[in-house]
């Protein structure tokens, strides 16, 4: 079974269906795990200045089983200070050795596939079949498609007149911030820092606070390939570092992705900056199913069965989750059924467990937070036709933060169809025709991601065009190639990611704009 | 709280727990004053972002929902449209804030829980923009 992208090629065999990954730490495990981890600054492991440590927590048992830098504003200007000593000499590496640095970190991470993908399911409780399968060969390409990027980077040039010339040079910006989500640790870690490097900045990162540790193991993997300052993580509160990286006068852009209002206060220090930024904000995303996907019982039902339970991707912890399902109602009734039962088959529990489908919420305030929704949902009237509860899982994870898949049946205008919850909750709703369906997945603050479900291409085609999304998966969900552009429409974020258009994003603008001509002006 | 009379308590756009209470009169003492604004789902779980005052640059559409210990809370005018039919408490839970908010304490972090108001109460709602 093929779990994500068609490029990816690689498929969870039947014949491995009950391996279970021993926990990091553990013997025996592929991933090791220090007690304590510094700062990954100029190529080295840097203290905290204020020798404060944070514990990390598994999601998977709710269990502590590392610390990691509890770092304030000074540790971020020494981060700056290496970046900025970094800055000039990768500014200036050819661009097939730029490339070939990319390269080799693609290569790393593939060499440490596995390893990196049982950090990453451990520290944020997504399934391993996802980290295996998805997060970690997604990022992996990332890299290879910049290093490729890279090397088509081409400066413009304009024959003004016959003796006036303006050429266009890439220049890079120098030291760029930025800020990631708790989502997809390594994957956002790729989006953000393989287009950087690429364009020749160096960076300084800041993980999401309940994921420090996985970015930090892609460090170690990292450490001796990358130039010393090139690139530089510093983990810590959101409130203390992320507002001294974001607010800070040493950075020539802010890369962020997260939650709206975030990105409007990291705008707002931007702006106070006079630099640019790029933000991928949140989503609430219509996933649309026209009555002609059960016109035969196929491959294609087969698969926008698969395009509606989706939305427990990653447990429904993505800007992209399509968490708004719209079903024609003339056959609400038996897609649904279908659809259900395949919710009922979902295998929950362990995530180190390679049959597992759906994992844990990555925190304790995330859990609660879904549980508060599905409580409002009720309240509003929805109406619970699967899940609802905290799950249960085996003994020696009962600890974690585990959430049932489910469906609450109801209407566009209840705040769970309005808000993102951030879980593996489905909203879902009936459309009449083709305008209702596009008034209805239009009416919404957000615009990140849409899906389309059709046999007919002309409808698919209208569809998509009308949708105020950045992305509208058509006839699929959830893929994430690389040299897709994705980013949002409305309050879902500015500024586009995974496409080659990112190295003008990281990049200024040269302009030589030169006279040929031996001739005076003759103005004076 | 009894949920059918017509209080102020029952119909303010948002109230705090004691708790709440508690926690933002230790961080005033601590830091000065403090202001609210209601974050919009995503990775910061629908929770209140609690600044410094002045911190978050405010727009002429931001609605001020209320003050909770003193302080003023506010939600996108947009994101007000979808959520004008409950009422917000803001409460107190256990772990470090994961977003750009200061903390409640030093172990928790705010949260905001919603309560729908009933029909009889929702026409004495009266417009709360600043």
């Amino acid at each position: 079974m093929t779990l994500t992208a068609d490029l990816v090629e690689i498929e969870v065999q039947p014949t491995v269906r009950s391996k279970v990954y021993t926990p990091p730490g553990q013997a025996g495990s592929v991933v090791t795990v220090k007690a304590r981890y510094d700062n990954f600054i100029g190529g080295r492991w840097v203290p905290p200045v204020g020798g404060r440590y944070m514990p990390n927590i598994s999601p998977v048992n709710g269990k502590v089983f590392c610390e990691v830098a509890k770092s304030t504003a000074e540790d971020v200007e020494l981060a700056l200070d290496a970046a900025h000593a970094a800055k000039d000499a990768w500014g200036a590496t050819s661009l097939p050795e730029r490339a070939a640095v990319l390269n080799r970190i693609a290569d790393a991470i593939e060499a440490n596939l596995e390893m990196l993908a049982v950090a990453e399911s451990w520290e944020n409780g997504k399934p391993v079949r996802e980290t295996l399968a998805a997060d970690l060969p997604l990022a992996v390409d990332h890299f290879r498609y910049f290093a490729g990027a890279t090397r088509s980077l081409e400066g413009r040039s304009t024959e003004i007149d016959k003796d006036t010339v303006a050429y266009h040079f890439h220049e890079p910006l120098g030291v760029v911030g930025q800020i990631i989500p708790f989502n997809f640790p390594l994957l956002m870690a790729a989006w953000k820092i393989a287009p950087a490097l690429a364009a020749g900045n160096c960076t300084v990162l800041k993980p999401a606070s309940p994921t420090p540790w996985s970015i930090l193991k892609f460090a170690e993997v990292i450490e001796h390939i990358v130039p010393a300052g090139v690139i530089n993580i510093v983990t810590g509160p959101g409130g203390e570092i992320g507002k001294a990286l974001a607010s800070s006068p040493r950075i020539a852009k802010i890369g962020f992705t997260g939650e709206t209002v975030t990105g409007r206060l990291i705008m707002q220090y931007a702006a106070q900056n006079l630099i640019p930024s790029t933000v991928e904000l949140g989503g609430k995303s219509p996933n649309i199913f026209f009555d002609d996907v059960m016109a035969a019982d196929d491959d294609f039902l087969d698969k926008a069965i698969e395009g509606l339970v989706l939305y427990a991707f990653n447990k429904g912890e993505v800007c992209t989750c399509p968490s708004r399902a719209l079903i024609q109602e003339s056959i609400y009734d038996r897609f649904m059924e279908r659809c259900l039962t395949r919710i009922a088959a979902i295998k929950q529990g362990n995530p180190l467990d390679v049959s597992t489908m759906v994992g844990a919420q990555n925190s304790a305030q995330q859990l609660e937070k879904i549980e508060s929704y599905v409580k409002i949902g009720r309240e509003e009237g929805a109406k619970c036709l699967i899940g609802g509860e905290r799950a249960t899982v085996e003994a020696d994870v009962a600890d974690g933060y585990y959430f049932q898949p489910t469906v609450l049946q109801g209407n566009n205008r209840m705040r769970v169809f309005q808000e993102e919850i951030f879980g593996p909750v489905l909203a879902v709703t009936t459309f009449k025709d083709e305008a209702d369906a596009i008034a209805i997945a239009n009416d919404t603050l957000y615009g990140l991601g849409a899906g389309v479900w059709t046999r007919d291409g002309s409808r698919a085609y209208r569809m998509g065009r009308a949708i105020k999304a950045g992305r509208v998966w058509t006839n699929c969900y959830h893929l994430y190639p690389a040299g897709a552009a994705f980013g949002g429409y409305k309050i879902s974020g500015v500024g586009r990611e995974n496409h080659q258009m990112m190295l003008e994003h990281y990049s200024q603008t040269k302009n030589l704009l030169v006279s040929y001509s031996p001739k005076p002006l003759g103005f004076f | 709280m009894s949920d059918h009379t017509s209080t102020a308590e029952t119909t303010a756009r948002v109230i705090a727990t004691p708790v709440a209470e508690r926690a933002i009169h230790e961080l005033v003492a601590a830091r000065g004053k403090l202001m609210f604004f209601q974050s919009g789902g995503c990775c910061d779980g629908s929770l209140p972002i609690c600044f410094d005052l002045g911190e978050f640059l405010l727009n002429d559409r931001d609605v001020l929902l209320g003050h909770v210990g003193g302080c003023p809370f506010y939600i996108d005018h947009r994101q007000f449209e979808a959520w004008k039919h409950t009422q917000l408490i803001l409460d107190v839970s256990p772990g470090l804030p994961e977003g750009f908010s200061l903390p409640a304490g030093d172990t928790g972090h705010f949260v905001t829980n919603a309560r729908l108001y009933c029909p009889e109460q929702t026409p004495d709602l009266g417009a709360a923009t600043e």
